[in-house]
């Protein structure tokens, strides 16, 4: 028997995906553990790995093919005695016959949650609501449905005779009423892409494709911007004792036997820290808010935003309330390798209850930064900058930072925010805690 | 060694051959494997000759009330059962050949005998092991014969055959199956009739007609167990009216055999009694013919004689599936024709429509016919649903009163918060070829709205559908 290679799901929740390219050709022997080829998702490129033993009969669908379904064949591993080229032939008059269908309803639904929204629209050909007053094909009952339970048919798929929209299609639709409120305004540009270019003339700039990632960020900030009422409260912290205590850790650092720390201690590894205890100190602030509840962690994961030349990424360090300095600061090393490669796994980067972005190293004083969703806060860091600062009543230099957070004032209330940004600033002046008590 | 078929179909019975016209029509290289008749049960031993009998008890009542339609016969009116049984036996041969011509005009193969799964991907073929039911139809030319066979992917569509209960093991002369009471010799004077689901109550009402004394006995506390009550307890009286004896609630604990009769004993809660008749017919349900396939040998799984499929009709086993009866009930030809269709579809890559089990009509062919469509009132209501609950008598139907056929209701159930139609149920003339307009509406998913707006023409039993309708939400008309 052929080996079928699948179109694999990187994440629960991803159904289509790149094929960015074949590393091995048609012909070749595989042997497990052999890379065959590159998968782009919406934020990483992952490797196609090959179980089986054999040689590489048939590629069904050629690298650099956009929205390629889970679970579609992508290739044919002939096994040890089969002819690949009789595989390969036979494969050809099979037509598509054998590719796995992905159940429509599902397609439909998660279609929602991918993708542009200017690639959206030709995928909906049925409730595409791109015009307004284009007709929307449904069934009297999905209709009166719709209309009792106060759903937009517009944004459902229809997967009924001619992409007609039935009640099944509506089944799961309080769900998706409630997440596709917070696509409702993001679905439609502003100007049309042909509006945008008549301001520029022809030639007077490059025209660079969206990727995956410019996308995924495209739709999740205005998806956040749209839905989540913003706040924001700024603090400044004092650093010298928190640079001074870096100093002694790093130097203590124990060193492999070619001269290597075990460890090097960075700021913000020291600010990942202190935001995860703060989070932990005031649960009230530790939540991801969701339509029908709050949910309050026990443990603060934080997110950290990672530029990346063409983008950025933001790992996940788990529980770092729980996690000592050097293994934070090993992770995030790990992550930023391996996020410029494009290499993090999508659980590495998915979740999280709040997040750190900092552009101190780029001289920025102050910024406000948008919530990541699910999160429901995100503290932006300025630059450490020495500043004149008054202590009982005379004029002294310190090492001084601007922190601002911005918060989801539906699960944090602006007091709540306070005290979080209190306990921040506490750790981060003083260091010692964030050894562990 | 040729070329493997795209598509092997095990059984050409309404299932398979409809998969087979479907498979050849998607461009697919197929085959049926048949070993008795083309066309199953339900074209030579099943739906279509017990039509034709019925037809002609249908007509032998009218005759027989000829004076309440102002017509005066002069002269005797009789049965001639050879006559009636071979008028049976030709339409079903006609039927019989034209599936044969269907096939031939697709390019399907006819490969006759007794298949056996030897592996996926691989089937024998061995001379049929059933001696063929007599008169069986001629077999058609150019089939091919026994051999090995390779095909990429397999369809049982064995179908079912009859359940056979100790005590009640039919014997072919006094104890019968459908097989035997769709050729009498002779009409029996006396008849019990086990079982009351579709085929019991469909031939205690043709033998009640050209008349024998009919007794029709039902395990289940009444008749007609898969309908709604309010249908299945119309059906009672007319029943009794029409001087069938209906026992309901008891169970046939023994049966005598004598020289030309049987006495059977029933009891119930109200104790014992012993029915004699000279026939029995025992109805008590089919079960799939699921033996001798090789399925134990491939693993594929099954539960009492029903073969486990996903919506699909794909089994456990890569390359091998099952539709129709064997798959499952209910055991409807029209159910096993859409399940062959979707499975060969997807097949060949397609997308089917998933089908819609909620919305597979049922037909009964007894007097009055009976015919539904959905949830029962107590199936809605074990559901949960608030509903509303739609009757309309034949009785207020111009038509009805018209063709002599007053005695008859359309009942309709909507979900009250929807109005979406989530039942119909029809007892009186013609209401098998009434219900699909039901059929339809739910398919489209219309409300009670479109079905008020539609406009039925007048004068027809149609009229019923829409005043039931309007019955639902305090709006009938005629009543």
């Amino acid at each position: 028997m052929s080996i079928k290679v699948l179109m694999p799901a990187l994440s629960p929740t991803m159904d289509k995906g790149n094929l960015k390219r074949w590393l091995k050709s048609e012909g070749d022997n595989i042997k497990p553990g052999d890379v065959l080829a590159e998968i782009e998702t919406d934020k990483a490129t992952m490797e196609v790995e090959a179980v089986d033993e054999g040689v590489l009969a048939k590629i069904l669908v050629p690298g650099g093919t956009d929205d390629v379904q889970v679970n579609r064949e992508i290739a044919l591993i002939a096994e040890a005695g089969e002819d690949p080229k009789a595989l390969a032939a036979e494969m050809a008059a099979q037509s598509a016959g054998a590719v796995s269908k992905v159940e429509p309803a599902v397609v439909a639904s998660a279609l929602h949650g991918v993708g542009a929204p200017a690639k959206a629209a030709p995928a909906q050909p049925v409730a595409s609501s791109g015009e307004s007053g284009a007709r929307i094909f449904a069934s009297p009952l999905a209709r009166r449905l719709a209309k009792q339970s106060g759903i937009d048919l517009t944004k459902i798929e229809g997967s009924g005779p001619h992409g007609r929209i039935v009640e099944r299609d509506l089944r799961g639709a309080p769900r998706a009423s409630q997440r596709s409120q917070p696509q409702a305004a993001p679905v439609q540009p502003a100007l049309s892409d042909a509006a945008i270019k008549r301001y520029f003339a022809p030639d007077s700039f490059v025209e660079i494709p969206h990727d995956m990632m410019r996308r995924t960020i495209a739709r999740r900030l205005v998806e956040a911007v749209n839905t989540i009422p913003h706040f924001y409260l700024s603090v400044d912290c004092e650093l010298d004792a928190l640079l001074k205590l870096r100093g002694e850790i790093n130097a203590a650092a124990p060193k492999a036997k070619n001269g290597t720390p075990a460890y090097k201690i960075s700021v913000n590894d020291m600010i990942i820290k202190a935001l995860a205890m703060a989070l932990v100190c005031v649960p009230k602030a530790n939540v991801t808010f969701t339509e029908s509840a709050l949910l309050q962690h026990r443990h603060a994961d934080v997110s950290v935003a990672v530029a990346l030349p063409d983008g950025l990424i933001t790992p996940v360090v788990r529980q770092a309330d729980v996690l000592p300095l050097s293994a934070i600061s090993n992770a995030m090393k790990d992550f930023a390798a391996r996020a410029k490669e494009r290499r993090l796994k999508p659980e590495e980067y998915e979740g999280g209850v709040s997040a750190v972005s900092n552009l101190g190293m780029f001289g920025i004083k102050q910024f406000a930064a948008v919530i990541n969703p699910p999160q429901s806060s995100i503290l932006a860091i300025g630059t450490g900058e020495e500043r004149a600062v008054v202590k009982n009543g005379a004029l002294v230099a310190a090492q001084v930072m601007s922190a601002t957070m911005s918060f989801d004032h539906r699960a944090i209330d602006g007091a709540t925010g306070a005290e979080l940004l209190a306990s921040f600033k506490r750790a981060i002046e003083n260091p010692l805690t964030l050894l562990g008590v | 060694m040729a070329e493997p078929y795209d598509v092997l179909i095990i059984g050409g019975g309404p299932g398979g051959y409809v998969a087979a016209i479907r498979a050849a029509q998607l461009g697919l290289k197929t085959a049926v494997v048949e070993r008795e008749h083309l066309g199953g049960i339900c074209l030579n031993w099943g739906c279509i000759p017990t039509k034709a009998l019925l037809r002609s008890a249908e007509i032998y009542h009218y005759l027989r009330h000829a004076s309440d339609y102002g017509l005066v016969i002069d002269g005797k009116i009789a049965i001639d059962p050879r006559a009636l049984t071979m008028r049976s036996r030709k339409i079903s041969a006609q039927l019989n050949s034209g599936v044969g011509f269907l096939l031939k005009k697709n390019k399907v193969d006819v490969i006759w005998g007794e298949a056996t799964i030897v592996r996926p991907g691989e089937v024998a073929v061995t001379k049929p092991n059933k001696a063929p039911m007599e008169p069986q139809n001629p077999i058609p030319k150019g089939t091919l014969g026994e051999g090995s066979y390779r095909a990429k992917n397999i369809i049982i569509a064995t179908g079912a055959r009859p359940r056979v209960v100790p005590g009640l093991e039919p014997d072919g002369r006094l104890i019968w199956t459908y097989f035997e009471a769709m050729l009498p010799d002779e009409i029996p004077k006396s008849l019990i009739v086990v079982g009351s689901g579709a085929i019991g109550v469909e031939f205690a009402s043709f033998y009640k007609s050209v008349g024998a004394d009919v007794a029709l006995v039902e395990l289940l506390p009444r008749i007609l167990p898969a309908e709604d009550a309010e249908i299945a307890a119309h059906a009672h009286k007319r029943f009794e009216k029409q001087g069938i004896k209906v026992l309901a609630g008891a169970k046939v604990t023994k049966v005598e055999k004598a020289e030309n009769g049987v006495a059977a004993i029933a009891e119930s809660e109200q104790g014992s009694r012993t029915l004699e008749a000279e026939r029995l017919i025992s109805a008590i349900g089919v079960i799939g013919n699921v033996e001798n396939l090789g399925l134990e040998g491939l693993g594929v799984e099954t539960d009492q004689g029903i073969i486990a499929t996903d919506s699909h009709g794909r089994t456990n086993v890569e390359g091998i599936f099952a539709i129709g009866d064997v798959a499952g009930p209910p055991m409807l030809a029209h159910k096993a024709e859409h399940e062959g269709v979707i499975c060969v579809e997807a097949i060949a890559g397609l997308d089917p429509h998933p089908l819609g089990r909620a919305m597979i009509p049922s037909c009964t062919y007894c007097n009055p016919q009976i015919a539904s469509v959905g949830l029962t009132e107590a199936a809605a209501r074990a559901a949960g649903r608030e509903i509303k609950v739609g009757r309309f008598p034949f009785i207020g139907n111009g038509k009805a009163i018209a063709l002599g056929e007053p005695d008859g209701l359309t009942k309709t159930i909507f979900d009250a918060k929807t109005g979406q139609l989530l039942g119909a149920h029809m007892i009186g003339a013609e209401v098998t070829e009434l219900i699909q307009g039901f059929v339809t509406a739910m398919n489209c998913e219309t409300t009670e709205a479109e079905l008020m707006d539609t406009i039925f023409p007048h004068p027809t039993l149609s009229e019923t559908m829409h005043e039931s309708v309007l019955d639902a939400f305090g709006r009938a008309i005629h009543v």
